[in-house]
């Protein structure tokens, strides 16, 4: 898919969730068919797509990346009390897993650290927490991941291991 | 020594206003209204009428409907008093005064403005356990931590008081306690980090009587080291900060957003505490008291008499806030007023109330296994403690290691929601999760009014047993054994309500309100409500006709576990996914459903 329809797409996509949130337990489908995650390159056990946006990288006998899976436990801490186990939505706040694919990295990053509200249903905003911005990236790709159908749902079997680049990166972040 | 005077002010202006509590105590003692969310102090939830009963209840109809106007997780009842019906809702805290003379008509109607920065702080959604009546006011503990008294007849302010700061994560979901001349208030937050506390306010204009932390120095937990006991023994001084690391009581938990009851013969009052906070145990060494305690205070003063800490150093987030149900029976031959507690940890615990001693501690799920059981032996050194089963111990096994299988999950063989209480029968009939989990501890760092919570947890329904959810049993407190167990699809998310009917009323996350029969679990009637049910069933009388009512509308921590379905990753491919999903029996609503018997 072009980045121009991409695009489109999401931001079409961003203005309707606000609405469809207030219902929750709407479906917002993902057809994995219409995004392209594919990785493009990988960096010290990072990864990415054509676009330069992380994206995961799930192997032919299931093990993930690292990002993938810290992803999965770091949502698991700071998300799932809204948005459901796997991100799967719920009574409270909508099926971010395909919120993920739809919206994109950037808008995903905008709405996680400035937060955002509609009426009764706000997402709060996440920009000073060490424990939800220094793992934001590992959050966005186990959803995308979610959302794309690339794993199933709960605990990753295997993974790579952590990176020196990418523990590193942590310690800077979390002082 | 401002403190020192608050309480002198206090306790002068008691004997003034004992006419405020006659006058609850009355209206809790008529059976034909429901005064209390509790049914009364004792928090049995049991009603004396009896024309809905047995041999009937199968006949029940539907005798009118009214519709919140909100769609979140409905949690609580309304009240009756006197010619009214008080009915509350989730965020934004609506508060309706219905007119059951006039055919139901909204007399007054009180909405907060509240702000909507407090909605995210409010861990697994924004319910409200209901408002409270005493002295001819409506109290409302609002999701943002104030408390309002309404005059009951037309809603008019009387006066407010701000409890806490939604900005450091303090919130409310939970009612109030009016007893005597105050009206007594707790927080929530322990997954913000928040120092948990209960607060005295004067019912007369709301100025502050006491507060009570559950940890910090002495004159903050209102004990007394050589008087206030744990388990027959003097706390000593320092209690609240010498099992923690440095300063790390001040972010400690330990919230109180459960259900209080009260004894006014012996003076007290009784509640639970939460988990401390973070939820990753090896950034908390100790036994972090008073998080998880059981505690018994003046209700005058909040000094505390006895505490007794069920899950010491918590591992599994276990909050200890559940309902204290008072009861008088007899126990090895001898007549006891008795405190039963159904905990978060499987636990029910069965306490003398007025000393503190703990008499019996069983498990009233067979499938929780992450302690052996509670050492009874008085001489021991770890008399009152849970042996922890090593395997199942997120502190033993460590931080970053998922620790599965363990049984319950964090949700508690039971959460808040209320048991009910049979006199006759001895017997407690209680609502029950079926679910276990896997747990991974791992470091974070504090920022006020973040998420506070540091593990990652899978939950699942119990493994090897029916496959569903929840269980609804009857217990005998004395002997702690399970009479009968009806297993439930889905976790029991409703407080049920015993009558002299001898049947019990609760609802399923389905939508289902069930009567059963109190002696046998049989069931005898069932109605499916317009969304699934997390309030508590409550019963009144009106014009000589018996009516029972409960709020419907999905939600809380059930709606939000629970929407998608659980998967075990034990299971292997094949079953994942193969358990019920709530949204596909479900969706949101408000409404409020009243049942009676056709004429």
């Amino acid at each position: 898919m072009s980045t121009g329809i991409r695009l489109t797409l999401a931001s079409a996509l961003v203005a309707l969730p606000i609405t469809a949130s207030a219902q929750n337990w709407s479906d917002q489908p993902v057809d994995p068919a219409n995004h392209d995650e594919a990785v493009a390159y990988e960096e010290n056990g990072r990864y990415f797509n054509e676009e330069d946006v992380p994206t995961y990288n799930v192997a032919e006998d299931g093990t993930v990346d690292w990002l993938t899976f810290s992803g999965f436990r770091r949502y698991h801490a700071e998300c799932h009390v809204c948005h459901g186990p796997d991100g799967e939505g719920s009574s409270y706040a909508p099926k971010v897993k395909n919120s993920a694919v739809h919206m994109g990295y950037y808008d995903f990053y905008d709405v996680v650290v400035n937060g955002r509200g509609n009426g009764n249903s706000v997402m709060p905003h996440f920009g000073d927490n060490p424990n939800v911005m220094c793992y934001l990236d590992d959050i966005y790709v186990y959803l995308k991941a979610r959302g794309m159908d690339a794993i199933p749902r709960g605990r990753p079997g295997s993974k790579e291991a952590k990176s020196d680049a990418i523990q590193e990166d942590e310690d800077a972040c979390m002082g | 020594m401002k403190k020192l005077m608050l309480l002198t002010s206090g306790l002068a202006l008691c004997a003034g206003m004992a006419v405020a509590n006659d006058d609850l105590v009355q209206q809790m003692d008529d059976p034909t209204q429901w005064a209390i969310q509790t049914g009364d102090y004792k928090n049995q939830r049991y009603s004396k009428l009896d024309s809905i009963n047995k041999e009937n209840v199968g006949d029940l109809q539907v005798a009118w409907t009214f519709s919140t106007g909100v769609l979140r997780g409905h949690e609580g009842s309304p009240l009756v008093v006197g010619d009214t019906m008080y009915v509350h809702t989730p965020f934004p805290n609506i508060v309706y005064a219905l007119d059951l003379a006039d055919e139901g008509k909204i007399k007054w109607k009180y909405e907060p403005k509240q702000d909507p920065d407090v909605i995210p702080v409010m861990c697994c959604d924004t319910v409200n356990r209901g408002v409270a009546y005493a002295d001819g006011k409506i109290f409302l503990h609002q999701a943002d931590t104030k408390v309002v008294a309404l005059n009951a007849e037309d809603g008019s302010v009387e006066w407010e008081v701000v409890n806490g700061d939604p900005s450091i994560g303090e919130t409310n979901t939970a009612t109030v306690l009016p007893v005597k001349d105050k009206v007594i208030v707790g927080i929530s937050g322990g997954e913000f980090g928040v120092r948990g506390h209960v607060t005295a306010y004067n019912i007369s204009d709301g100025s502050q009587a006491w507060r009570a932390y559950s940890m910090g120095p002495d004159e903050d937990i209102l004990v007394d080291p050589e008087n206030t006991t744990h388990l027959g023994e003097p706390v000593g001084e320092n209690s609240g900060t010498n099992t923690w690391e440095g300063d790390q009581w001040q972010i400690g938990g330990g919230t109180t957003w459960g259900w209080y009851s009260a004894d006014l013969d012996e003076n007290l009052m009784y509640y639970g505490t939460g988990n401390p906070s973070t939820w990753n145990p090896s950034q908390r060494p100790g036994d972090n008291r008073w998080s998880m305690t059981i505690m018994a205070r003046d209700i005058d003063t909040g000094e505390a008499k006895w505490f007794y800490q069920m899950t010491p150093h918590d591992e599994w987030d276990y909050d200890g806030v559940n309902e204290m149900i008072l009861t008088e029976q007899e126990i090895d031959g001898e007549e006891r007023k008795l405190l039963t507690h159904f905990d978060r940890n499987g636990l029910a615990y069965t306490m003398d109330r007025v000393s503190g001693e703990l008499l019996v501690a069983e498990k009233y799920d067979p499938v929780v296994n992450w302690t052996s059981g509670v050492d009874m032996d008085p001489e021991s050194d770890t008399y009152g403690r849970p042996e922890v089963v090593a395997q199942y111990s997120t502190e033993q096994n460590g931080e970053d290691v998922n620790s599965t299988g363990i049984c319950p999950a964090a949700l508690g063989t039971k959460d808040q929601q209320p048991a009910s209480y049979d006199p006759e029968l001895e017997l407690f009939l209680v609502p029950t999760n079926h679910v276990c989990m896997d747990y991974e501890p791992f470091r974070v760092s504090y920022t006020a009014g973040q998420p506070y919570v540091g593990a990652t947890l899978s939950m699942y329904p119990a493994p090897d047993s029916h496959g569903g959810m929840g269980n609804f049993i009857a217990w005998d407190n004395i002997n702690g054994e399970i009479k009968w167990s009806n297993p439930e699809q889905f976790s029991v998310w409703s407080g049920s309500l015993t009558t002299a009917g001898g049947i019990t009323f609760y609802g399923t996350l389905e939508g289902y309100l069930k009567a059963v029969d109190t002696e046998t679990g049989e069931e005898l009637y069932k109605f499916r409500t317009p969304s699934g049910i997390i309030g508590n069933v409550m019963t009144y009388e009106r014009d000589g006709k018996q009516h029972i009512a409960v709020l419907s509308g999905v939600g809380g921590w059930a709606g939000i576990g629970l929407a998608a379905g659980l998967t075990n990753p034990n299971d292997g491919l094949g079953a994942v996914g193969g358990y019920a999903a709530l949204s596909d029996y479900t969706a949101l609503g408000g409404q409020l459903t009243v049942f009676t018997l056709p004429d």
